[in-house]
């Protein structure tokens, strides 16, 4: 991305600049159709379903797809395409307010303590360390069972857990940024810790924590269907992907179409945003081929 | 370098200790406590005095935490609420299983792995890249348990070449495992081989750009030989960190795979210590997969010093 191109000071323009560079890319064109396509599908699915995704129907259960049902129907008689097109709304509205708030407190406080360094950056660090090396899984659980399974423990409770990783993130790109010239000369001016990290440190580290902010999407969505699928997320008859492929694998030997929809639709929205944050990445000069699996 | 090591040793020993004091702490915040999980209805007044009194649930948090993590050091995990069996046995067996899974896992998929990562990074950009690093990325973000349903789907129901859920039980012999451990070995190999792929090509490329190499291609020596001498001893180090995250990642997040293939490990344990709220058995397991990611990293940052002698003096410096 050559700096000439940008317009200047305005950032609209570097966001415009971007978003072609991302869309001039095959992967991030087609990550990017299918986040946006998944988007307003999510948006539109409840004007445009052809059932509703409650109504059960006795003699119509585990039907094959046809003219009425495109995708059949499953053990209740539901009809499996209203359902499918329909299963994402929970999960992105969960991860889509979670997401940011797990970037922006993980991202303040990675800067802050990669400002301030030292002895209390170390002893934070291995904090994080500690918290990062118990399995996300057995950290949400716990929570969910004690406190419930609504989206009023899901938000604060992936917004929590997923901000913790960017602490590093944000920290280790505020330790590149921090020992050059213009913060010392930030600090040399008398610039107060708050003016820094703000006009400094912040639209330096900015880069890094959008391509961390689009990979947290991602799994925190994965998150979010797992513990759907083991029962401990959205509870029915809400549609849900997770659930929905839970509730089919029983009857997956003579009725696969209960499977299929929601393994389509999950599998595009995900690879849809994984895609989109690759070509991101490269787009901004951020390598991630190195980041961990967790 | 002796010293480096012991500090990396003293870390991590640190690490451990911290994460031990979370999960005691995150008990503790929690309502309820051992005895309200399991005399249920029944928790008031002097039946629940008596068995906080059984338990010694009365004395302060600080004593009982030392207590119990004095006993986890030696081995003693303690007791679970509802059986009363001692837990360190109840997880051994299914610490085996776990294991088993993952070096199976870690058998076939790290080699897989590093032979892709060369193959799409020499020819990078060529359609064998393009597909391996497409399939990668398909492979490492669909959720564990599509890709499972996918596979089963196919392999177990339509063309009925493998079973699809495991039958065994918790105490049976490895042997016996197979060859219903197939399906879940492929896709825990899947994920893994995807991650260490794409570390593997990124930095065989990286390699391949340096300046070493191009002198080396400069002087004559054959592309093979550059290949082979050169650019891989250097290129695959880098792998050793993500095969260590990937071990952890495997012991800790197979939870979903256990849960699908009703494999009986230690995952699908704690899903039902959790369900039962069986504290103590949380705190256990918590404990040990914690332990081990500790110790696998510990394990390959001491590796990568080792065979890289320009980190050694790196880090001494720093």
């Amino acid at each position: 991305m050559s700096l000439a191109s940008i317009p200047q000071n305005s950032r609209l323009g570097r966001t415009l600049s971007v978003l072609r560079d991302v869309m001039s890319r095959p992967s991030g064109a087609v990550g990017l159709c299918l986040v946006v396509f998944h988007l307003i599908l999510a948006v539109i699915s409840p004007y445009i379903a052809p059932f509703d995704y409650r109504t059960m129907n006795a003699a119509m259960m585990l039907t094959g797809p046809d003219g009425v049902h495109f995708l059949g129907t499953d053990h209740l008689g539901r009809d499996v395409f209203s359902r499918t097109i329909q299963g994402g709304r929970e999960a992105i509205l969960v991860t889509g307010i979670a997401t940011p708030i797990a970037v922006a407190w993980g991202g303040l406080v990675g800067i802050f303590f990669g400002l301030i360094g030292g002895r209390v950056d170390e002893v934070m660090m291995r904090f994080v360390d500690a918290f990062l090396s118990l399995p996300w899984i057995l950290k949400m659980l716990v929570l969910i069972v004690t406190f419930g399974t609504g989206i009023e423990v899901l938000i604060p409770t992936l917004a929590f857990f997923y901000g913790i990783p960017v602490i590093r993130i944000a920290r280790a790109a505020t330790h590149d940024v921090v020992a050059r010239d213009f913060v010392a000369a930030a600090r040399a001016r008398g610039h107060s810790r708050m003016t820094i990290m703000r006009k400094e440190l912040l639209p330096n580290v900015l880069d890094a924590l959008m391509v961390e902010g689009a990979m947290r999407w991602s799994w925190m969505l994965l998150a979010f269907s797992s513990l759907s699928f083991l029962g401990f997320g959205v509870s029915p008859p809400t549609p849900d992907w997770g659930l929905m492929i839970a509730d089919a694998r029983g009857f997956m030997s003579f009725a696969p179409w209960g499977v299929l929809g929601p393994v389509i639709a999950l599998s595009t929205l995900i690879i849809g945003i994984n895609l989109t944050a690759d070509a991101l990445a490269k787009a901004l000069g951020i390598d991630r081929a190195q980041k961990a699996p967790v | 370098m002796l010293q480096m090591f012991l500090r990396r040793l003293f870390l991590g020993a640190i690490t451990v200790a911290i994460v031990s004091m979370i999960i005691f702490a995150g008990v503790e915040i929690l309502p309820g406590d051992a005895c309200t999980a399991f005399l249920e209805r029944e928790a008031q007044g002097r039946v629940l005095e008596n068995c906080r009194e059984e338990l010694d649930l009365n004395r302060p948090a600080v004593v009982r935490y030392l207590d119990w993590a004095s006993d986890a050091l030696r081995g003693d995990l303690g007791v679970s609420a509802n059986g009363q069996r001692s837990i360190a046995e109840m997880v051994g067996a299914r610490l085996q299983n776990s294991l088993l899974l993952a070096a199976c896992a870690l058998i076939v998929g790290v080699p897989t792995a590093i032979f892709l990562g060369v193959v799409s990074g020499l020819w990078r950009d060529r359609p064998v890249d393009l597909i391996l690093s497409t399939g990668a990325i398909f492979a490492m973000t669909i959720p564990e348990f599509v890709s499972a349903t996918v596979l089963i789907l196919v392999f177990s129901v339509w063309l009925g070449w493998l079973p699809g859920i495991v039958l065994t039980s918790a105490n049976a012999p490895a042997s016996e495992f197979f060859p219903e451990i197939i399906l879940p070995v492929v896709v825990l190999a899947m994920v893994m081989t995807a991650h260490i792929l794409r570390t593997v090509r990124s930095s065989v490329i990286e390699v391949m750009n340096s300046d070493y190499v191009q002198m080396a291609t400069l002087k004559g020596v054959p592309y093979w030989r550059i290949v082979f001498r050169h650019a891989l001893p250097n290129a695959l180090l880098p792998a050793i960190n993500v095969v260590a995250l990937t071990i952890a990642w495997l012991l800790g997040g197979v939870v979903v795979i256990e849960v699908v293939f009703n494999y009986p490990g230690l995952g699908r344990m704690m899903i039902d210590a959790i369900s039962d709220r069986d504290l103590p058995v949380v705190q256990a397991i918590a404990l040990i997969v914690a332990t081990v990611y500790v110790g696998v990293n510990l394990t390959a940052d001491l590796l990568t010093m080792v065979a890289n002698p320009r980190l050694r003096t790196l880090y001494t410096r720093k």
